[in-house]
């Protein structure tokens, strides 16, 4: 066997590893969505959804976990979209590049692998003690602002960043201000990235369960949150509450919830891709 | 190594001082711009060393020399294009009918609407012929449906491009060809009404039709306008302009009429260059 067909059986052998490697984690996949279509998509109907808790399995409904997630999602969207946004489009347009803004940088990349539970304890002390938010859902939804801004920010930049120089130099050239070639050039340009890197990090802060249950969000409320100062409840620790329950039927609760969940999470992420796609083609 | 640098510096000033008196007394034109002594560092390299240059109205000016001798640097200080680089540094005084356009009162965005600029790459905004050509004014808060429209087409008649895309001004402006992109970017510069125009090479990405297009534009253009041009090609420089000059490692080498500089340069680094043999 000479060098070349030595070559050519390595580049195979990588190859078929590569699609083992992939083919695992997408088994893993269909295995878990099966398993939990199995075990909850008998359990699913508007009734799952209207119902609100009970001591009961099979009256039990996730209505006041679902809206509580909804207001979570839309208090930190509201939150931690414009403020990501904004230090974002300051680091990468304002900001001059030097050590401190080098530093900056790496503090946020940083700040997005910090564990979610420290964003928790951190909700709690500053959000719901000193600030007196309690275990509301502006609290919950605050330190989950907090959890997801250093992704969105890092998205803004990146986004920011593939805007080609050639573009803000016509801008300015006819006399635009910074503002203006960013209202007007950048952010119309980058919006798709900018959007996409928001949801998919919307989808993740949906999915948290950990920050919430320190800050103080309850397994059971017997009502729907109706203004950001009330107590709430979220999916997933909705779902971690019914599993850890001895019944058989709030197993299946259980599963139907994540398959409610998962929903969501995809509908996001769809939405995301879609955005990517359609900026994409904007631009060329 | 500072020593020498000094020395070479003074030389050039003495040598641009006599270059620029020279034109001065040979044609009566107030100028229009004025560079006294311009050096400019990008963080510790020095890419300008001391130039001093005047600019006729209604004249084209060609910008010649090898890559990375400071041309594009020297001319995006006109309209502080140079502002927003990281690193840049600038002494001296660049006037513009008398005013320092470096001065603390300067607003740069007036600046620019009086110097405009063409790209090397012609870099339309994604999006539609007209709202390209309409962007200048609409940044300044001009809202009158009417006049916008009676600019944009203004403007994109004086560059030659309003009979091929008057029926469809909605399209998006990256549809158009490279040579139509480019008089696009020229009339949405048109549009705003400056006085001067700044062109960064602005054909060496077109091909032999669209730069004749361009050149024929500019040879109108200069009736009105004032036009300073860097480029690479020798033949465009001694076809389209009035004055060359002719930069070397951040200094300028020769300034004189385009006729001169091409049949009698009185440098040999000007004539060397000019035919090849070096650049």
């Amino acid at each position: 066997m000479n060098s070349i067909q030595k070559n050519r059986l390595k580049d195979q052998l990588f190859k078929f590893w590569g699609i083992a490697c992939t083919l695992f984690a997408l088994i893993l996949l269909v295995v878990f969505i099966g398993d939990i279509l199995i075990d909850g998509i008998q359990r699913i109907d508007w009734d799952f959804i209207t119902d609100l808790p009970s001591r009961k399995a099979e009256k039990s409904g996730i209505y006041t976990a679902l809206m509580g997630s909804i207001w979570i999602l839309l208090l930190t969207t509201i939150i931690a979209f414009p403020v990501g946004v904004a230090a974002g489009v300051y680091l990468e347009e304002y900001s001059k590049k030097n050590r401190l803004s080098a530093l900056l940088e790496i503090n946020i990349s940083n700040l997005a692998g910090v564990p979610s539970i420290i964003y928790g304890l951190l909700g709690l002390e500053v959000f719901v003690r000193i600030m007196g938010l309690g275990a509301s859902v502006l609290a919950g939804a605050l330190t989950l602002s907090l959890l997801i801004l250093p992704i969105i920010i890092v998205a803004t930049r990146e986004s920011v960043k593939a805007i080609p120089q050639s573009l803000r130099d016509a801008s300015y050239a006819l006399g635009a201000s910074k503002w203006q070639t960013i209202w007007n050039q950048i952010l119309p340009a980058s919006g798709g990235g900018i959007l996409t890197g928001v949801i998919l990090a919307l989808s993740r802060a949906v999915g948290e369960t950990a920050p919430l249950i320190v800050v103080g969000a309850l397994a059971y409320v017997p009502f729907a949150p109706a203004s950001p100062m009330d107590e709430f409840s979220v999916l997933p620790i909705q779902i971690f509450n019914w599993i850890s329950r001895p019944q058989h039927g709030f197993v299946e609760n259980a599963a139907a919830a994540i398959i409610i969940l998962l929903l969501i999470t995809f509908v996001m992420n769809g939405i995301a891709v879609y955005f990517r796609n359609k900026w994409q083609k904007k631009l060329k | 190594m500072a020593k020498e640098i000094k020395v070479t510096m003074e030389k050039a000033i003495e040598k641009n001082i006599n270059i620029s008196s020279a034109i001065a007394e040979d044609e009566n034109h107030a100028a229009r711009i004025d560079a006294k002594d311009i050096k400019v560092w990008y963080e510790d390299f020095m890419a300008i060393k001391g130039i001093t240059m005047k600019i006729k109205p209604n004249t084209v000016t060609a910008f010649i020399g090898p890559s990375g001798c400071g041309k594009s640097t020297f001319l995006r200080l006109f309209n502080r294009m140079n502002d927003y680089v990281d690193g840049f540094k600038m002494e001296g005084k660049i006037k513009l009918q008398g005013n320092n356009i470096y001065g603390k009162k300067v607003l740069v965005e007036e600046l620019r609407k009086e110097i405009g600029m063409v790209f090397q790459k012609p870099n339309p905004f994604p999006k539609s012929i007209f709202e390209n050509v309409a962007y200048g004014l609409k940044i300044q808060g001009i809202k009158d449906k009417k006049f916008i429209n009676a600019r944009v087409e203004k403007a994109l008649k004086q560059a030659d491009l309003w009979d091929e895309v008057k029926d469809n001004l909605k399209k998006s402006a990256l549809a158009l060809s490279g040579g139509q992109q480019q008089r696009l970017c020229i009339a949405r510069t048109l549009a705003v009404e400056p006085s001067i125009i700044l062109m960064d090479e602005p054909t060496s990405a077109l091909d032999p039709i669209s730069t004749a297009k361009i050149e024929d534009l500019i040879f109108e253009l200069k009736e009105k306008y004032t036009i300073i041009i860097v480029t690479h090609n020798m033949q465009q420089a001694s076809r389209i302009s009035d004055y060359t000059a002719f930069f070397y490692l951040g200094e300028l080498i020769e300034y004189d009429k385009t006729k001169t500089i091409f049949t009698k340069p009185s440098k040999k680094q000007t004539e060397n260059y000019i035919t090849g043999r070096f650049g």
